[in-house]
């Protein structure tokens, strides 16, 4: 097992397997922070979910990349996602003093819309 | 705080985090080097308690305990958000806020994806949880995925027949019981040998973790679908996160 694992690791192109995965998580993970509209970072949020997912299973770590895919690809930026619709619901309903952030205006017009762009990008 | 003393500040905990993490990296072994002291020990023991998936045996045979204290704090993360969205709940429907049941337009072919999906996905996720010891996978990942899977009928606009499949009280008591069975298998099996345990611990993280998961996102859904007549809840006439999920 310890030599398999080993020879399916080594290599010139297991490497560039390897920088390729890292720099692609690193990337998504610069373009969450990047992203400045609530609604879309989630959306993005779950594009780095799948880009860590697949860093883990060229790790060979597949244990590991099943639970991330489940849990940072789908169940976070859809708690994230929901969260923010019901605080968006409580700021407009009850005039509360929302944070006048730089993502409130993206988030108002992202909505369904941002989320459905999202997906055709992910994808 | 003045913004130049918060960079000045940062500035100073980065630095400092990154000498140390640095200083803590360069010591660890090489990547992908030929000795693995504890793979070593741990796939032998594995192998030796008839658990072909070695990360199942580390993760529910040989450390059963880092995985009782994960269960009880995922335990507790579904008791205290079904505890407080509830009351918050409650406050909201006695201002005369009412439910709304879903996405109003979803297009034909999401329908029929979801439909049938949602069959196929939960077969996955039994099997991921009933096969985790012998390949990848296990209570965890496939305790997420049923508990996600279920959400696809959202995605495909059927709100109330989400609500028929998943009866929350039912669902609590269910995650009670299996956090219970956890606790009382681990403990009971703690010193003894290990062949057929980690099938019965997987079932019983499965279904705690897959009810937890669907009460967690039940209970931010109904937040997030309860309309006030005099709020804005009208402007988005697409559910909430329509597009996010996927099938995992």
């Amino acid at each position: 097992m310890n030599a398999l694992s080993l020879d399916a690791l080594s290599g010139p192109l297991a490497d560039a397997l390897i920088a390729a995965a890292l720099a692609m998580a690193a990337l998504m993970a610069t373009a969450v922070v990047l992203t400045r509209s609530t609604v879309r970072q989630a959306i993005v949020l779950s594009g780095y979910g799948m880009a860590l997912g697949l860093l883990f299973l060229i790790l060979q770590a597949p244990d590991v990349a099943m639970s991330q895919f489940g849990v940072g690809t789908v169940l976070v930026p859809l708690i994230v996602v929901l969260a923010l619709h019901a605080t968006r619901r409580h700021r407009g309903g009850g005039r509360e003093a929302g944070r006048a952030g730089g993502g409130d205006e993206g988030e108002r017009d992202a909505g369904p819309g941002g989320g459905r762009g999202g997906r055709g990008a992910r994808r | 705080m003045k913004a130049p003393a918060r960079t000045l500040l940062f500035a100073a905990g980065a630095a400092g985090t990154a000498a140390v993490f640095t200083a803590g990296a360069l010591g660890l072994p090489a990547f992908g080097g030929a000795a693995h002291p504890y793979a070593d020990r741990a796939v032998e023991q594995a192998v030796r308690q008839g658990t072909p998936n070695a990360v199942a045996s580390v993760t529910f045979d040989q450390r059963v305990f880092d995985t009782l204290g994960e269960e009880i704090i995922l335990l507790a993360a579904a008791v205290g958000a079904v505890v407080l969205l509830r009351a918050a709940g409650r406050e909201d429907r006695d201002d005369g806020a009412s439910l709304r049941h879903g996405p109003a337009e979803v297009s034909d072919a999401l329908r029929i994806v979801g439909h049938l999906l949602l069959p196929v996905t939960l077969l996955a996720g039994v099997y991921i949880v009933a096969h985790g010891h012998q390949s990848p996978g296990g209570g965890f990942q496939g305790g997420v995925i049923l508990g996600t899977a279920v959400h696809l009928l959202y995605l495909a606009g059927d709100y109330p027949a989400l609500q028929r499949l998943r009866p929350i009280p039912l669902l609590e008591s269910a995650e009670a019981v299996a956090a219970a069975a956890f606790a009382v298998l681990a403990l009971a099996a703690a010193g003894q040998a290990a062949t057929g345990r980690v099938p019965a611990l997987n079932t019983a993280v499965g279904v705690e973790v897959g009810c937890a998961l669907v009460l967690l996102v039940g209970k931010f859904f109904e937040q997030a679908l309860l309309v006030r007549d005099d709020g804005p809840g009208g402007q988005t006439h697409a559910g909430p996160g329509a597009a996010t999920r996927e099938p995992p």
